[in-house]
């Protein structure tokens, strides 16, 4: 029989063990020998918190109640662990880069840093863990009372509530002690993950030896094992498919949304590549533990007396057995599960108590106090440590409230069932984008809500929260609402309906929920952040660079991190922008990475919230984006009008060579005038001196000789007058400087006086005039004079021209539209081609066949006058001979460029 | 943005993704296996012991070899492993 004191001094001098064990590692990391704390297989052994008291003594209970169903509990997580590729390997990466501090965290930080969700998380994991804390006091206390009630010196049984309250108030000193230490940035606690692997070391051993001790020693080997297995009444036991899957299902959820659980497997992870030995080394820790379970369950139904409790066969065995050292080994594995369980959990809870709750109380109730001073860590290290103090005293309460009586796996499940509630908005977090703020608050909120409906309340049995009418009928006799038949479905297992209605209308609204509403910027960056981790690993962007001083965040970085690490972050980021010995520049970069510091000590939402004190409101707000749209609206604009400018100017410039061009080509018409020009004056010039000089000169002269030349002089004088006359003209023709004197006139006048005018011409060749004067008998309103000058010019041109041996010249006049075209047509060889352009300007003469008749101006004249008059005079190609087109508009247009 | 890789390394990219898939593959196939004594009947704790533990063990030595495998090849091919497994 083990004495009473002797059980108590092994049990003190474990906790010893570890307490040294968890210093030795504390120190150690301390002094950066990290070594083989962050081996991959302490990794591993520290995920074994997964397998609790609720393992170590329930899973052999489970068993002899429910045969196999016990190993989907461990099946599931199984899955998990090999299926890492696809969700644990994300989450160890997004906790990383994220510096992700609890599971409430995440799922906060997921959706835009709200604190909101951290807070529901937190309060539905500290409501669903605080039973399952209640139970591991349990084990602890049941399996002292066993070795009590076994001693022969009269100790009777112990006080179990107060056994409780030591066991409590124990672990709360260890869970202060080395789960509160220091404000890690990682929020890594090297002492405490040490001792857990090692608990993790005693408990696999422990079980693993009363399983050896069962199969060998007291069966005779494994095929006796099958034998007895087929004699058990546990051998009848038959797949209930719903229970089946449900559990696997819950089981692997529950491995992931536990809080425990997501510290050990996300926040404590070190390094990334030890997930690729946990991912079979775990369930190789958990295959062993499951191992003998079946046997054990089998001897000990058929071994103990009727009525012993299977979920103690791991220690009644033995002790019947009288194998004292192996009940003692067996005690102190079952010790270490409760134990390491409590505390992982505490941790993980306070942990989400001060960032989620206890913080953002703090800072409210003291408006702007981020940047004030005194010591943010003691705070948060203090709320930690009354959070975990008070964690356990709620694991404590409950125990002793429920009287430590429903059977260890139900609470176990009951609890696994709660915190997978918060599945579908982790795992739609992590590969959805599309998952929102609302549709996950609904989702958990539905969700627990009828976790709570169906199962938890329920749980504590008829007529304590639920009244077994109401559990009969339904409130107020609502016969679909009976919490374990809702919509009227009944026949389903209880946990297979609480299960499945909680998940179901959980991810049901989280999925419309987030389908309906809009997420805002904060929480689309951070989705894509989450979402896509692997293509880049950054942090989330946000603080856009207002005027922070670099000091204030000093001042509060310090208070968080401790002067020394804070002062060696900023020193790091001065170092980085160059300017060494001063405080660093506040950039949006720098307060980035203060904030993922930050993160690592207070949580994503708190962190946000502080820096947001300091900097003046949040990172990034739509307004916020709706600058930066505006200002690269502008910018586009502003480019554009840059753009729209060049063109301007390229035309302008364009303009400007255009107008050079012309201003050459003027003054290279002008030389050529002024040349023609005097060459024109200079011929009846030189041959007045000529006959002027022979006139002076001439006593001897006969009266006939003199008057022929001075007849000569005096036609050249005409001559000149005349190409001086011309010349003037078209000089006020050509400035729109002449007054044209508008008259009604009748276009068969006009051509009859200008035909009567060239006929008694002294020059040029008699020509025969075609006309049709009827059609000329139209009304005009023009200046008569000028337009019988063009008509003058084109008949006195065709008879000087014409060179037809029987010269006729075709008058035809025709009106079109508003338009009078009025054709002279000869039938000499006309105009060549190549001279075509040229005839209409000043000096054009195509021979000098007829030299006297003028200077070359006459048509330049024409040309002038019908633009003055509105209408034109143009040359008409492919007539039979020389043929002019003059148009003319009937009414007066205004649009006259002299005008 | 990336050279192309030379022809052995491609090679080993792809082994390295083939692996990935089986990484993924091989829960679906314990689910698979561990859901499949739903269509036995009767009695069946001896043989489900047997079975279950079996496959277990088997599942175990996969994940495994397929972990050694993975980060024999990720060590190598991490930069064109990782960046677009997803």
């Amino acid at each position: 029989m083990v004495p009473f004191n002797l059980l108590v001094l092994v049990s003190v001098l474990y906790v010893v063990l570890l307490f040294l064990v968890a210093f030795a590692a504390e120190k150690r990391a301390q002094q950066g020998r990290l070594g083989w704390l962050r081996s991959p297989w302490i990794y591993t052994l520290s995920l074994s918190v997964y397998a609790t008291a609720w393992t170590f003594y329930g899973a052999v209970g489970y068993a002899a109640r429910s045969g196999l169903e016990f190993v989907t509990i461990y099946l599931g997580p199984t899955l998990v662990m090999i299926g890492w590729w696809w969700v644990v390997r994300k989450l160890v990466r997004i906790g990383r880069s994220q510096r992700i501090t609890s599971i409430a965290d995440l799922i906060s930080s997921r959706y835009g840093k709200s604190n909101l969700l951290g807070v529901i998380v937190t309060l539905m994991a500290v409501i669903g863990t605080t039973p399952y804390i209640a139970l591991q006091l349990q084990s602890v206390t049941v399996s002292f009372a066993v070795f009590a009630s076994q001693t022969p010196q009269g100790w009777g049984v112990p006080d179990l509530r107060s056994t409780a309250l030591w066991v409590a108030a124990g672990l709360a000193l260890f869970t202060i002690l080395f789960g509160t230490r220091n404000l890690d940035a990682n929020e890594r606690h090297h002492g405490v993950v040490t001792a857990i692997a090692l608990e993790a070391i005693v408990k696999l051993v422990a079980l693993l030896a009363v399983g050896v001790f069962v199969v060998w020693g007291v069966a005779q080997g494994p095929a006796d094992i099958l034998a007895r297995i087929d004699a058990s009444p546990i051998a009848t036991w038959e797949m209930n498919g719903g229970r089946w899957v449900t559990l696997l299902f819950l089981a692997g959820a529950a491995f992931l949304t536990l809080p425990r659980m997501f510290q050990v497997l996300v926040v404590e992870n070190s390094d990334e590549r030890h997930l690729t030995t946990a991912s079979w080394a775990f369930p190789l820790y958990i295959f062993l533990i499951s191992l003998f379970v079946v046997p054990i369950a089998v001897v000990g139904l058929a071994q103990l007396p009727e009525g012993s409790n299977p979920d103690l066969f791991v220690l009644t065995i033995p002790l019947s057995f009288d194998a004292e050292a192996l009940a003692m080994l067996t005690f102190l594995g079952g010790f270490s599960s409760a134990t390491s369980m409590v505390i992982v959990a505490a941790i993980a809870l306070s942990t989400m108590v001060s960032n989620h709750i206890v913080m953002p109380i703090w800072l409210s109730a003291r408006q702007g106090g981020a940047s004030m001073s005194g010591d943010v860590r003691t705070v948060v290290l203090r709320s930690r440590r009354i959070s975990i103090g008070a964690i356990l005293a709620l694991g404590y309460l409950y125990y002793v409230f429920s009287g430590g009586g429903a059977a260890l796996a139900a609470i176990g499940l009951i609890s696994f069932t709660g915190v997978a509630q918060v599945l579908p908005a982790l795992l739609g977090g992590i590969f959805w984008r599309g998952a929102t703020r609302v549709g996950a608050i609904a989702g958990l909120v539905l969700g627990f809500s009828v976790w709570a409906y169906t199962m938890f309340l329920p749980s504590f049995g008829e007529s304590v929260l639920m009244s077994a009418q109401m559990l009969a009928e339904g409130p107020w006799g609502i016969g679909w609402l009976r919490p374990q038949a809702l919509f009227g479905i009944t026949g389903l297992d209880p946990l297979v309906h609480a299960v499945f209605w909680s998940m179901a209308l959980n991810t049901g609204a989280f999925v419309l929920g987030s389908l309906m509403s809009f997420p805002d910027p904060l929480e689309r960056l951070q989705g894509a952040q989450f979402v896509n981790v692997f293509e880049h690993s950054g942090g989330a962007r946000g603080w856009s660079g207002r005027a922070a001083e670099a000091e204030d965040l000093l001042v509060m970085a310090q208070r968080i991190l401790g002067p020394e690490e804070a002062q060696a972050l900023f020193q790091a980021e001065s170092r980085a922008q160059g300017r060494e010995g001063y405080l660093p520049d506040v950039t949006p970069d720098f307060i980035e990475r203060l904030e993922r510091e930050l993160t690592g000590s207070v949580g994503a939402a708190t962190a946000h919230a502080m820096l947001g004190q300091i900097i003046g409101g949040s990172s990034v707000s739509v307004e916020d984006l709706m600058a930066v749209a505006d200002e690269t609206a502008q910018m586009l604009e502003y480019s554009s009008q840059l753009e729209a400018k060049s063109r301007e100017l390229e035309r302008t410039a364009r303009q400007l060579r255009d107008a050079n061009e012309k201003l050459t080509e003027l003054s290279v018409q002008k030389d050529a005038f002024l040349s023609q020009i005097s060459h024109e004056l200079r011929t009846p010039m030189t041959s007045i001196r000529a006959f002027s000089e022979i006139l002076m000169d001439g006593k001897d002269m006969s009266p006939a000789e003199q008057r022929r030349y001075s007849s000569i002089i005096h036609d050249e004088t005409i001559r000149l007058t005349r190409l001086l006359d011309d010349l003037l003209d078209l000089s006020v023709l050509e400035n729109g400087q002449v007054t044209l004197n508008y008259q009604p006139a009748n276009l068969h006048d006009l051509l009859e006086r200008a035909v009567t005018a060239t006929a008694s011409a002294e020059t040029g060749r008699e020509i025969r005039i075609i006309r049709d004067e009827a059609a000329e008998n139209i009304p005009l309103q023009t200046d008569p004079d000028r337009l019988r000058q063009v008509f003058i010019n084109l008949i006195s041109n065709a008879r000087k021209y014409c060179d037809a041996p029987e010269p006729e010249l075709r008058i035809t006049v025709r009106r079109r539209g508003d338009e009078l075209r009025v054709d002279f047509i000869d039938n000499g060889s006309g105009i060549p081609k190549r001279s075509q352009g040229v005839i209409f300007e000043k000096f054009s003469r195509l021979s000098d066949q007829a030299a006297a008749g003028g200077a070359g101006l006459g048509l330049a004249i024409c040309r002038e006058i019908m633009a003055n008059l509105g209408g034109q005079v143009s040359y008409l190609p492919g007539q039979g001979g020389a043929a002019f087109r003059v148009i003319l508009p009937l009414s007066r247009r205004q649009s006259q460029a002299a005008e | 943005m990336k050279p192309p890789a030379p022809l052995f390394l491609a090679r080993r990219g792809y082994r390295y993704r083939r692996l990935t898939d089986a990484a993924r593959i091989l829960p679906v196939l314990g689910a698979f296996l561990f859901l499949l004594p739903l269509l036995w009947g009767g009695g069946m704790t001896r043989s489900g012991v047997i079975y279950l533990f079996a496959i277990w063990i088997c599942l175990i030595v996969l994940s495994a070899i397929l972990a050694r495998l993975l980060s024999a090849y990720g060590e190598r091919s991490q930069e064109d492993g990782e960046g677009g497994t997803d």
